[in-house]
């Protein structure tokens, strides 16, 4: 689950890490007022939206930046104006990019040096990693890319948290002046225990800044959480912002399904993530494009199988749909029944390929035959492939 | 012979009385696999499936001399069912659980490091030696006894290939589903370790998937420590790049993770890639030819 920067900032304070005081604004009117409650000669007005790179996004047409520095209360209205209801596209958004809701309005400071930080679960240490950089700024991920060796990390126990000298060796690589050395230990230690403490899986400060004065500040905060943890952590889950996601994405994931929508005409109903996976694969080396992913899971009963239809079919861009099942705790009877019972309930305005395989094959394929229901019966992956990729065209 | 499992394996489920664990210990005992018992904290003394049920792991180890269990218990509790079972020194411990919240998992990965026990999973179908024993939920039928190998990050995908290959006449020596976490207790590379050392394994076939560097890290043992012959797919080749909140992901795996990142790494190391998914089977007889012919 994700949540907006100014969300995590609120995190991050009550977890004792520095961050700027800031508002919300939802109108340009508030973001005037924001700058002036705020007092300082220098407020940046940031768009919040679930995406990153919005410093160097824009909004199409205007130009206008996502994030953009105001000397005035003036200054802060017409940029909130140039956000507010605003469509922002970023490197990270898509091409489609993202409404903005809200912005955020935060005091400015008097940087020294911008550096780079963030904390995930590294697969390959098998536990949380704390990683930070002396390139701070918008060029991250070039950085890692070209020269590794600016990438410091330091991986640590979830219980025992950062220890005070590997803090003190971030501090010492990331050349900071040995006066901010004790900022830095309590900065860095108390990030990892937030970190761990909401469950987060990334916590990513970008840029970590260097105040005039010697002190760390996160001027930025982006954070996702680990959504199997979320069943302890109510507070975290209260700040979920259903705007945000897509609709049919959000229908999915009450029902029990994971689903993302693609852009493509042919969609597709499988269970198991890397089948589910392939299958869209599959789709595309038969030279169709998938409209979506969806994994109906392991132990999907009835309801949530036809409520996978409907989802498919609430897409307008569908033009014929690729069922591909491999029956394990998931049985094929389950699936057949579900097809009948959409195709009563439901209605299917599409051509529908259906291929079974697993547990209760035979018992699946003869509810289906029965039922008189209009599908197309594939045996195995190519000949399943060939035939919506046909359907869809025809 | 076979891996990590065979018809000596003798294997109690934690959470036996739950509704999956029930129905999957019994799909277990009639593949034939040697259920011996169950654990359900405060339901000792009951039995399901005329097996006897402990409250903890170590009494149904002392009274059933188990040496693997299978892990059904819901995901808030799941890690401590490893923990246990790790603790009550289980050989093999093979959870199959869904939903583990990560942070579970990296506080348990230490204690299994330090432990003479080995994990599979979580989140995973389990394994199976064809026609021996099966720990997990996976379909029986769609296996065959035989000299491939097996593993994957996926579980359907694996049923896949297994089917294929059954349908073209290799069996196998043992699947392996390592599970689809990011925190799992077994990679690629220690199964590959286990099959290129079992003399009935003759050739190994795995499926990846995008994300992280497991697949890359394989290919690089592969090159040099397996003399087997090896075949691979990785899903996932066309998953456009999704929305993403921040760098960091990119930032740590340095440039891995990507699809062509992972099958450079496997063409790099003489790996056999199976193009499609309709193709996995055929890219290992291709692979076990290619050897033969080489001689």
């Amino acid at each position: 689950m994700k949540i907006h920067e100014f969300q995590a900032k609120d995190l991050l304070r009550a977890a004792g890490v520095p961050v700027l005081d800031g508002r919300v604004a939802k109108t340009p009117d508030e973001a005037a007022a924001a700058f002036t409650a705020l007092g300082t000669p220098v407020c940046a007005v940031k768009a919040q939206i679930h995406a990153g790179g919005r410093g160097k996004g824009q909004v199409p047409g205007t130009g206008q930046r996502g994030v953009e520095l105001a000397k005035s209360a003036a200054d802060a209205e017409r940029i909130a104006a140039g956000l507010l209801n605003q469509t922002l596209v970023t490197i990270q958004t898509g091409p489609a990019g993202q409404t903005v809701r809200q912005v955020f309005v935060e005091s400015g400071c008097d940087i020294d040096r911008e550096l780079y930080c963030a904390i995930l679960v590294d697969r390959a240490a098998g536990s949380p990693v704390l990683i930070a950089s002396t390139a701070g700024g918008m060029d991250i991920e070039e950085v890692a890319a070209t020269t590794p060796e600016l990438i410091l990390s330091e991986p640590f126990d979830p219980d025992r948290g950062l220890a005070g000298w590997q803090a003190r060796l971030l501090a010492s690589k990331l050349e900071l002046p040995t006066a901010s050395w004790r900022h830095a230990e309590a900065f860095f230690r108390k990030l990892c225990r937030a970190f761990v403490s909401l469950d987060a899986s990334l916590l990513e400060v970008n840029p970590l800044v260097l105040t005039k004065d010697g002190a760390l500040v996160a001027l930025d905060a982006k954070m996702t959480f680990d959504d199997n943890a979320l069943f302890r952590h109510k507070d975290v889950l209260a700040l979920r912002d259903e705007a945000e996601e897509e609709p049919a994405e959000i229908r999915a994931a009450a029902a029990g399904l994971s689903y993302v929508k693609l852009d493509g005409t042919i969609g597709c109903l499988v269970n198991g993530a890397g089948l589910a996976m392939s299958t869209m694969d599959l789709v595309k080396l038969h030279g169709g494009e998938p409209a979506n992913f969806l994994d109906v899971g392991g132990g999907a009963d009835v309801n949530q199988v036809t409520e996978a239809f409907r989802i498919i079919l609430s897409d307008a861009n569908v033009k014929a749909i690729l069922v591909n099942i491999f029956g394990g705790i998931m049985r094929c009877t389950t699936i057949a029944n579900a097809l009948v019972e959409a195709s009563t309930t439901v209605g299917f305005s599409v051509p529908l390929v259906v291929r079974l395989e697993g547990t209760e094959v035979e018992e699946g394929k003869k509810i289906l035959a029965e039922s008189g229901t209009a599908i197309i019966t594939a045996d195995g992956l190519t000949d399943a492939a060939q035939k919506v990729v046909a359907a869809s065209k025809a | 012979m076979s891996i990590l499992v065979n018809r000596d394996t003798r294997v109690i489920c934690q959470g036996i009385t739950g509704k999956v664990g029930e129905f999957h210990t019994r799909g277990c005992l009639e593949y034939g696999t040697r259920m011996v018992g169950g654990v359900t904290p405060g339901k000792g003394g009951e039995t399901v499936a005329d097996l006897p049920v402990f409250n903890t792991v170590a009494e149904a180890r002392d009274a059933t001399g188990c040496n693997a269990t299978m892990i059904f218990v819901p995901p808030p509790f799941a890690a401590d069912a490893i923990l246990e079972a790790i603790g009550a020194g289980i050989e093999l411990v093979v959870a199959v659980t869904e939903g583990i919240p990560v942070l579970d998992m990296a506080r348990v990965l230490p204690v299994l490091k330090d432990s003479g026990s080995r994990l599979i999973g979580p989140n995973c179908p389990g394994i199976i030696t064809p026609a021996e024993c099966k720990i997990g939920i996976m379909p029986g039928y769609i296996h065959t006894p035989g000299n491939v190998g097996v593993m994957s990050r996926s579980g359907t995908l694996t049923y896949e290939a297994v089917w294929q290959l059954t349908q073209l006449g290799h069996g196998q020596s043992t699947c392996v589903g390592l599970g689809g976490d990011p925190l799992v207790g077994s990679s690629f590379i220690d199964i590959l370790t286990l099959f290129e050392a079992d003399p009935d394994t003759h050739a190994i076939l795995m499926m990846g998937e995008i994300g992280g560097s497991a697949e890359e890290e394989a290919a690089e043992f592969v090159k040099h420590h397996v003399t087997k012959p090896v075949a691979a797919f990785i899903a996932g080749r066309t998953a456009p790049p999704g929305k993403r909140m921040g760098h960091a992901g990119a930032i740590i795996s340095g440039g891995k993770g990507t699809a062509e990142a992972k099958l450079a790494a496997l063409a790099d190391a003489g790996i056999e890639i199976a193009e499609s998914p309709a193709d996995m089977a055929a890219a290992m007889v291709r692979a076990i030819e290619k050897r033969q012919a080489a001689g």
